[in-house]
């Protein structure tokens, strides 16, 4: 499963990194961005299903099955 | 005025009048000129031709264009080709200079493009009313050309490929994330060329005199010549075509700037961050600025001098772009204007133990958590400071320059905008 995340999107919520924190990190003020090529570790798809469905801003989508 | 010093170089793009930029005088070269020069030419073996002459994209990130033209044929369908000449990087006239005086070699490039990739629209891509007029007339001229022109408010971010591809669409001239880039889904989706107006001359002069020729100039990593700005602060820029190999030292002597009067040098128009006066005898080549942590970018350099501060232009340059962020990043507009924020407490004396530690971290931390790249220039240019100019930095905060006091109390920063940049900052305020 690959992730793609928009930036412009992001608001700060900080769900993504609560429910996959070894894809996403946020700054100091909160804002999150995508470590590596966006590929979430096996495993992980449900965590990952939870962070692009939570959230708020739809700044996260599923791009491939890879 | 004449570069005396440089007239016996091999000279690809620029014709006659390297030297001082006056946008005023430049008056665009006819068409009938310029077939002299460059006779008609199809596209046929052109992606191999190109790939055979090693060229780099010359709008700041060198990325290898045949790589990036046969993404853009691969698609399978007819996609656009965009001449990029929105030259949002502060300090650099180069694009300005072959839009007004060589608007034909540019289209030649841009009808080279569609030809090799069986594009359906062409389209040239400007920021300036001087730029439009000089391509529309020069598109008056020929009968070849059914080209588009785009023209957009100038600002930092305006000629980032994605913004591009946004403007071209009729949205905001602002970036959007990547992935899809524009060469896998750009304009309505299609794929999409979007190309420096300085590559697509050269794509035009290799294609009339041939890759080998190209070659000859420059190594054999960073092959060819580049047009170069450069310039004193607050000063004059002056332009110049150049080939990796040469020294600034070797392309500033016929500016009059004296190469022993530098304290600092601003790299890559705001890009590259700031470089100690050694940079000034180095190789002016991408490979060996990168090693530097710089990079050749747009290559325009500014040189300040034993009566500048290169805290004060930190600041300058920290503050342009948190005023030139599009306000989409949360991290860059958090982050350019916590630098600047930072850098400028330096330049006044008033800078603590935290302002330091916190630059570090974001110089490091921030990079990359932007859509596009104004968070990394920032990052590059607090970085920079910090790691070329140390003891500067500790001078400051011990309490304020000499220099910075008296920038303090005047108006202007030591980086002169240029009137692009001035707009800019107005329509921001």
């Amino acid at each position: 499963m690959i992730l793609r995340f928009d930036a412009t999107k992001c608001s700060g919520y900080g769900r993504c990194a609560e429910h996959l924190p070894s894809l996403f990190e946020l700054d100091e003020w909160g804002y999150a961005a995508l470590k590596g090529d966006g590929v979430v570790p096996d495993g992980q798809e449900e965590a990952a299903r939870r962070a692009v469905a939570d959230c708020p801003e739809r700044a996260i989508a599923v791009v491939g099955e890879a | 005025m004449a570069s005396e010093g440089l007239t016996n170089r091999r000279r690809l793009l620029l014709t006659d009048d390297a030297g001082r930029v006056d946008a005023e005088s430049w008056r665009p070269q006819p068409l009938s000129a310029h077939r002299r020069e460059f006779p008609a030419a199809g596209a046929c073996g052109l992606i191999e031709e190109i790939d055979r002459a090693g060229l780099r994209g010359r709008g700041g990130a060198a990325f290898p264009t045949a790589t990036k033209w046969r993404s853009v044929a691969g698609a399978g369908r007819p996609g656009v080709v965009v001449a990029n000449g929105e030259e949002g990087e502060p300090l650099s006239f180069k694009d300005r200079y072959l839009l007004l005086r060589r608007p034909h070699l540019v289209l030649d490039g841009l009808l080279l493009a569609r030809e090799a990739l069986g594009a359906a629209r062409a389209i040239v891509y400007v920021s300036s009313a001087a730029g439009r007029a000089a391509v529309e007339r020069a598109l008056d001229e020929r009968a070849d050309a059914d080209v588009e022109v785009v023209c957009v408010e100038p600002a930092y971010v305006a000629g980032e490929e994605t913004a591009v591809v946004a403007a071209i669409e009729g949205d905001r001239p602002v970036p959007r994330a990547k992935p899809p880039r524009p060469d896998q889904a750009g304009v309505d989706g299609l794929p999409t060329l979007v190309q420096n107006v300085e590559t697509l001359a050269h794509v035009a002069w290799i294609r009339r005199h041939g890759a080998e020729a190209f070659r000859a100039a420059g190594t054999p990593e960073e092959p060819g010549t580049f047009l170069v700005t450069v310039g004193r602060a607050g000063g004059a820029p002056f332009l110049h075509e150049a080939e990796a190999g040469l020294t600034l030292a070797e392309v500033l002597a016929p500016t009059g700037i004296d190469p022993r009067d530098v304290r600092a040098v601003l790299a890559g128009g705001y890009f590259g961050g700031l470089l100690t006066e050694d940079a000034v005898h180095g190789p002016l080549s991408d490979r060996s600025l990168r090693a530097l942590g710089s990079g050749l970018g747009c290559a325009a350099f500014t040189v300040l001098g034993h009566d500048d501060c290169p805290v004060e232009a930190a600041a300058a340059v920290l503050r342009y772009f948190a005023r030139a962020s599009s306000g989409q990043c949360g991290s860059c507009v958090r982050g350019t204007a916590a630098m600047a924020d930072a850098v400028e407490r330096l330049r006044d004396g008033e800078a603590d133990d935290d302002d330091v530690a916190n630059l570090r971290r974001w110089s490091a931390g921030l990079r990359g958590r932007g859509a596009c790249a104004l968070l990394d220039g920032a990052a590059t240019a607090a970085a920079s400071l910090l790691t070329n100019f140390a003891e500067v930095v500790d001078d400051h905060r011990a309490g304020t320059c000499a220099r910075c006091a008296r920038a303090r109390s005047a108006a202007g920063a030591v980086v002169a905008p240029d009137a692009a940049t001035t707009r800019e900052r107005k329509e921001r305020r």
